[in-house]
């Protein structure tokens, strides 16, 4: 039970980061190997967000909620704007110029917010715990055993997640932005043929990209502390699940982060969590080698 | 702009420099060689943790060692010769922390090498500084220097070595707490120390750890680690290190509720943090190790007044100029007491330059007794030339309405071991 609500919990955030990278590889074709670092971008702008709101938790984090995302897109998309347009979007470049992109970030983060790691309060946490059934001595009884809880601020994490993902998925199949995005992705030279802005489509999808991953780390930063090196996990997850889930296909993302994310708890709870590790990274192996394009890519034609 | 040279700029340049040459080189050799090799600064290599998992360590120790080389040089420096401070980022990482130390043999020509916390880092750079011959003084509490497994130029004489600290700490665990103990460390050199002294120490008391819990120190997130603590268990035994140090604890209170077994932490785990942060209402009642303690006690020693000054800290281990800016109380006097044993290392071998380091190693491995002073504010030490390790008082206090009241204080006979090496007989 704890196992699985702690799975549910780092499925969540793994589902919006490994979108970002998803949606980026999928329209643009483009490796972002910065990824990990617009993740801790957003954790570390939602501590300077809340710090110089002050006032109550939830002031501060509603504001974060909403200014960090935006903010870690614009930056990404000046990002896309200054370095990516310049090497036309080349597949080996684009990996070297990210790699850059990555240490310019950790680095300047380093240099400004310090190598601590602060903390950024949950608007609300209260502890709640589960009760556990079993036949003691007395015949069957109700017990609360330690451990067996979960804070109200993890579910809210879990259901923000599942939120945002509806919206994305509404945004994607039902809109006109969705269409652009979707024409661009199959044929990018056909699509600006119609009179879509390519060079723009891709410094939005950059954008939203980042943006995706900053929204997961304004969500798990009240859970975890902001530190500048924190992107490193989260990148090579979102990897992992991209790779399982087959790189660019959305509904592969989703599946595969369920998949890594639940795994990751129960494992972790019921053996060890380096395991767990290892157990992902020998998935992404046998993918590779059985089903090279993911579970649900689609294999190039 | 672009400035030409020209004839007329060049020849000013000769003049300049030739005139820089003189003063620098020529005119103190007229003036006599001895008075200026006294005047040199004594140069001692810090090596820092100023990024990396121990950055907030780093930070502390640097914060001490400033402050300590202060006094010293307020009080005449080290044999008339002031002290300058060369700081070497390590990035708490064991590679980059040997090559620190090349940088001060080689490049910055320090005496000394100093400071390190991180056992990794000083398992890692020790071999460098016996090959560089350089002394190396380290911070670290680790058992890797008294247990013999690194050299001759690698001390410890300013803070007591893990082994000692966890048996003295297991009489008050199995006789006030409980008998089976569950073990969280970082899994890592440090807490390796903790995982096997505490459970020879706690079986000698007639307890038994129930289970270990090694976690990386890199580690994020905790709670998936707490299942496996098993129901029968009457203590927890929590060390941890790393940046997250404030999410372990939270997430230990968040894990247990209500209803927790005794606790009883190293507070490492909670160094560089606020114990009434918001989270941590949970270790009301719960037991904590202190080198030394953090919130300044009712019968606090003039010593501890003089050195909390001098640091810059209050009467509650926080920075006087922002209390949100807890410091790492329990270790870093350990920066402080080093940089003085240096100091009278340095005197009694009438240190002149590098080619007496192993003069200075022998004054210092002919210190014993250290009285409780201002120049060793934590209590008294026994130094053990042989091990290269020194021995102290060490602290037990209880949260208390939201305060370390220290509860026992075990002393240096506590703590103490037979010897596993004998470093004198090694050659320099």
């Amino acid at each position: 039970m704890l196992a699985s609500l702690e799975g549910a919990v780092i499925s969540a955030i793994l589902v919006l980061t490994a979108m970002g990278l998803s949606i980026v590889f999928g329209v643009m074709r483009v490796v972002n190997v910065a990824h990990g670092e617009f993740f801790m971008l957003g954790a570390v702008l939602a501590w300077v967000v809340t710090t110089t709101l002050g006032g109550h938790p939830v002031f501060g984090f509603v504001a974060a909620l909403i200014v960090v995302p935006v903010l870690v897109g614009c930056i990404a998309a000046g990002a896309d704007r200054l370095i990516l347009k310049r090497v036309n979007y080349d597949p080996d470049r684009t990996i070297v110029a990210t790699i850059g992109m990555l240490y310019i970030i950790q680095q300047a983060t380093l240099m400004t917010y310090g190598p601590e790691a602060r903390p950024v309060e949950a608007p609300f946490n209260t502890r709640l715990s589960l009760p556990w059934f079993e036949f003691g001595d007395e015949g069957f009884q109700m017990i609360w055993p330690w451990g067996l809880s979960i804070t109200s601020y993890k579910l809210f994490v879990i259901f923000a997640a599942i939120a945002v993902l509806i919206a994305l998925w509404i945004v994607l199949t039902r809109t006109k932005i969705g269409l652009i995005m979707r024409a661009t992705q199959q044929d990018s030279d056909t699509a600006q043929a119609f009179g879509v802005p390519v060079g723009k489509v891709y410094s939005w999808v950059f954008g939203l990209g980042a943006g995706l991953a900053a929204l997961g780390a304004v969500l798990v930063v009240p859970i975890q502390q902001a530190h500048y090196l924190m992107g490193g996990d989260p990148l090579l997850l979102a990897f992992i699940v991209v790779i399982i889930g087959g790189l660019g296909s959305l509904p592969g993302t989703v599946i595969a982060a369920l998949l890594i994310g639940m795994s990751d708890g129960i494992i972790s709870v019921f053996f060890s969590p380096t395991l767990a590790k290892i157990i992902a990274t020998f998935l992404v192996a046998m993918v590779l080698v059985f089903r090279p394009q993911g579970l649900l890519g689609r294999a190039p034609s | 702009m672009i400035n030409k040279i020209n004839r007329r700029t060049a020849l000013l340049g000769l003049g300049a420099g030739t005139g820089a040459l003189a003063a620098a080189g020529v005119l103190p050799r007229s003036m006599g060689f001895a008075q200026a090799q006294s005047s040199a600064p004594i140069k001692i290599g810090f090596q820092k943790h100023a990024t990396g998992i121990g950055a907030a360590y780093g930070r502390w120790y640097g914060a001490t060692t400033d402050a300590a080389v202060k006094r010293i040089n307020d009080n005449g420096g080290i044999n008339g010769r002031p002290v300058e401070i060369v700081t070497e980022d390590d990035g708490t990482d064991p590679s980059r922390g040997a090559e620190a130390l090349e940088k001060f043999a080689n490049q910055h020509d320090c005496d000394v090498a100093f400071g390190t916390l991180f056992s990794h880092v000083v398992i890692g750079s020790a071999p460098r500084a016996g090959e560089l011959k350089i002394p190396y003084f380290v911070v670290s509490e680790g058992h890797h220097v008294a247990s013999g497994g690194l050299n001759r130029y690698t001390l410890q004489p300013g803070i007591t070595d893990v082994k000692s600290q966890v048996i003295s700490m297991a009489p008050f665990v199995a006789n006030n707490l409980g008998k089976k103990v569950t073990m969280i460390y970082p899994d890592f050199a440090f807490g390796h120390d903790h995982r096997d002294f505490f459970t020879q120490a706690i079986e000698a008391q007639g307890g038994e750890v129930v289970a270990k819990i090694a976690i990386p120190p890199t580690e994020t997130t905790f709670t998936r680690y707490f299942p496996n603590i098993p129901r029968e268990t009457e203590v927890i035994y929590h060390v941890m290190v790393g940046p997250a140090v404030l999410t372990f604890v939270k997430e230990l209170g968040e894990f247990f509720g209500p209803s927790r077994p005794e606790i009883f932490g190293f507070i490492d785990s909670l160094e560089a943090v606020d114990i009434n942060s918001s989270g941590l209402e949970f270790l009301e009642g719960t037991y904590f190790w202190e080198g030394m303690p953090r919130h300044a006690q009712a019968d606090q020693t003039e010593y501890d007044k003089a050195y909390r000054a001098a640091v810059g800290v209050n009467e509650r281990g926080a920075s006087i100029d922002d209390p949100a800016n807890v410091s790492t109380f329990a270790h870093m006097f350990g920066c402080w007491e080093t940089l003085n044993i240096i100091k009278a290392g340095m005197e009694s071998a009438d240190y002149q330059g590098p080619q007496d380091r192993t003069k200075l190693i022998e004054a210092v491995e002919a210190v014993t007794d250290m009285p409780e002073s201002e120049d060793h504010p934590q209590g008294d030490k026994l130094f053990n030339g042989k091990t290269h390790q020194t021995f102290g008082k060490q602290y037990i206090s209880k949260v208390s309405e939201g305060r370390l009241v220290l509860e026992h204080t075990a002393s240096i006979e506590d703590g103490l071991y037979e010897d596993e090496v004998d470093y004198t007989t090694q050659s320099f």
